[in-house]
């Protein structure tokens, strides 16, 4: 690994740490100041009398995680970080400072606006206009029946068709997603979790019928079921069989699909449910390994599918604590890839992720105020080094976004990008004194959480135990109680109130998708083979009942036209459904 | 005199349930007595937790956008079985247009995002019914 030149240090560090020629700027064990630090002289002779003559405004500062920080951080604060061993340079293992040698000299992050709603006409519409705005990428949302695996008909879908995101019921509403959209040309990401598979195998048979390779195509599935059992509790089959799928979905892309990224393991959600940074950056990281545990007890090899491993973090409102986490994030999975699963390729140990703005801070109070926050959090992100990004647009809290709100969204990237002169350097916050030290602070933390966890029997016995989702509700109800108290600031909510709001045009999704929805699948259920679905869906449910792969019944069974409910149902048939024990 | 009885349900098919389990918590710590019914809750099974935990007050949450569905469902069932003096509240995502509806069919609150919890606790402090 690199150590910087010379020079290099006289930018980082105070003259008196530089009293040994060998000195390295991270390594706070050649301070040589016996008696008393630089930064405990400072404290004495200039804080000290500058407190006596005015004090501070709060008795302590925390981020919005409620992590403590001093005043001001300086060498003395980083003895015992190795630079070569801890941070590395750009594109240099652990990866701390990014995976690309040149930052984003080379290639922008993806602009990947989220996006769905009402039937798929409608959102097919949606895709066309983001991507004539300039986006780089889609990415679906499904609507909740879609992603519990109900159809539109089923009771529990009453009212939430179309509702939050698109209806995807049956091969023909995602041809009608995808029409006009050349698969082998756009990269894909899809939400899609307990019924991932499923989901997955209708794009797979779209792009089929476009006459695009399989072995083209590029995308991304969530997939990660972890994350709801544990924050955003959209599962359907208990834990184990679950994670069967996964596997299962690893080995085939493996072989079928090799450029498609199988999972997102995400982070994102476990935050919006009220986790603190660490939290999410260490329950998501345990989740990741995880998936690589039970993929290798499954009986793969480490090399062959951990490249095509994804991850999805939040980009929340506190500035350094948010780009220290990303930063922390990477080495976190290059020294866990190497050292724990014995990972030899480069590609195992990079750590690739997207982001999304925090929808959580967003308020419905003054919504233009979202504008900046999101702004704020995206530059984070791209601060950190993030693969790609969406940023959610300033009516969220009110509703899914109109097309005005989102192009609004997609230009802040746009302006980040090419006119606040971010992306000319790789990692520019590295080196800084107080970022350095919430990333190793937020490294230590979650090698403590990963010890616990290991400790319950690994996180899927943890689940079951309920350990991360008490962890989250314990944190969310501590930062409901700052806010109450006004501890913490929240503008236009708790402060700086106004009371004579005109209210903004909002997105409204009415009854029609719903009822397009339904007509649209008795059609289907009435023209395609009832025979060979009924074939079809007998086969699922026995190769449930066994180990094979299930990816070819399910692509099967996708081309006979069966609807997202009928093969959920299979599966439930042999698996059963989750109850959780709920945790307040 | 007897603690006010509190159901918080989550109706529907969404999982996200921060809100709920905040609004439970500080509920139960300003003195009432709360039951949460977990998620994916039916309106026939919110009704019937009401009637067997003797509930003053139901608070649904709602942030998927099928509470025109839900609420008059609710209120619809509470009345078929004589709760009607049961107040009903509603926490999430609700559309100003779609208020008017909501409190048409008995829906006394609706709090929105932001609000702070005393708000709510004062709220129902003041418009459970009577016990005694």
């Amino acid at each position: 690994m690199a150590i910087p030149p010379r020079d290099d240090l006289l930018q980082f560090c105070h003259p008196a740490t530089l009293q040994s020629p060998e000195s390295h700027p991270y390594n706070g064990v050649d301070v040589k100041t016996a008696a008393e630090t630089d930064k405990e002289r400072w404290e004495r002779q200039t804080l000290e009398p500058a407190l006596k003559a005015s004090p501070e405004r709060a008795r302590a500062f925390t981020t919005i995680s409620g992590a403590p920080v001093e005043r001001l951080y300086t060498a003395a604060d980083l003895r015992g970080v190795d630079y070569a061993r801890d941070v590395g340079d750009p594109g240099a293992f652990p990866y701390t400072r990014g995976i690309h040698a040149s930052g984003y000299h080379g290639k922008l992050w993806t602009m990947r606006q989220f996006a769905g709603f009402g039937t798929p006409e409608e959102t097919n519409r949606r895709y066309k206009g983001l991507l004539a705005a300039g986006g780089t990428g889609l990415s679906v949302a499904f609507d909740l029946p879609t992603l519990m695996g109900r159809d539109p008909d089923a009771e529990l879908a009453l009212g939430e068709v179309g509702k939050c995101g698109v209806n995807v019921t049956t091969l023909a509403d995602m041809e009608a997603l995808f029409d006009g959209i050349p698969l082998g040309d756009v990269t894909t990401s899809m939400t899609i979790n307990s019924p991932a598979a499923m989901i997955f195998a209708m794009y797979l048979v779209v792009a089929e019928r476009q006459g695009v390779d399989w072995r083209r195509l590029s995308g991304t599935i969530q997939n990660d079921i972890l994350k709801e059992f544990i924050a955003q509790k959209e599962y359907i089959f208990p834990p184990r069989p679950s994670m069967r799928l996964i596997t299962d979905i690893f080995a085939f892309c493996a072989s079928d699909v090799p450029r498609w990224n199988t999972i997102s393991v995400s982070g994102y959600h476990i935050r919006e449910a009220g986790s603190t940074a660490l939290q999410e950056l260490a329950f998501t990281l345990r989740n990741g390994i995880e998936y690589v545990q039970w993929a290798i007890d499954a009986g793969l090899r480490v090399d062959d599918f951990v490249p095509r491993m994804s991850f999805f973090f939040n980009a929340h409102s506190d500035f350094f604590e948010e780009l220290a986490k990303y930063r922390a994030a990477r080495a976190l999975w290059a020294e866990t890839m190497r050292d724990r699963f014995g990972a030899r390729e480069e590609r195992s140990w990079k750590l690739r992720f997207h982001t999304q703005t925090a929808g959580v801070s967003l308020t419905a109070q003054q919504p233009y105020n979202n504008v900046v926050r999101t702004a704020l959090q995206a530059l984070s992100a791209v601060l950190g080094g993030t693969n790609s990004l969406h940023t959610n647009s300033l009516d969220e809290a009110l509703a899914l976004p109109t097309a005005e709100a989102a192009t609004l969204a997609l230009r802040t990237q746009q302006i980040i990008a090419h006119e606040s002169g971010v992306a000319n350097v790789a990692d520019p916050f590295g080196g800084s004194y107080f970022v350095e030290r919430l990333t190793q602070d937020l490294k230590e933390g979650s090698r403590a959480y990963f010890d616990r966890i290991d400790a319950l029997g690994g996180m899927v016995a943890a689940i079951e135990q309920g350990f991360p989702q008490r962890e989250i509700a314990e944190s969310s109800y501590r930062f409901q109680q700052a806010l109450e108290a006004r501890d913490k600031i929240v503008v236009g909510v708790n402060a700086q109130v106004q009371g004579d709001e005109a209210p903004i045009a909002i997105l409204y999704i009415d009854e029609q998708a719903s009822d397009i929805q339904l007509a649209r699948l008795e059609r289907v259920r009435k023209t395609r083979d009832a025979a060979r679905v009924e074939r079809a869906l007998e086969s699922l449910r026995e190769a449930a009942e066994g180990s094979a792969n299930l990816m070819p019944p399910i692509l099967e069974a996708v081309r006979a036209y069966a609807t997202v409910g009928e093969m959920c149902d299979a599966l439930r048939a042999v698996w059963g459904e989750y109850e959780e024990v709920p945790v307040i | 005199m007897r603690r006010i009885r509190v159901v918080i349900a989550k109706p529907g098919l969404d999982g996200h349930d921060r809100g709920a389990k905040v609004i439970a918590r500080a509920l139960r710590d300003a003195g009432m007595e709360v039951i949460y019914t977990g998620l994916r809750q039916t309106p026939e099974q919110i009704v019937n937790a009401a009637l067997q935990e003797d509930a003053d007050v139901i608070g649904l949450s709602i942030l998927s956008g099928a509470h025109n569905h839900i609420a008059p469902r609710v209120m619809e069932l509470l009345r078929a079985r004589g709760l009607d003096d049961v107040l009903v509240v509603i926490g999430g995502i609700i559309p100003d247009v779609d208020m008017p509806r909501l409190r048409e069919v008995g829906v006394k609150g609706i709090f929105l995002p932001g609000t702070p919890m005393q708000e709510i606790i004062d709220f129902i402090n003041t418009n459970a019914r009577a016990r005694v």
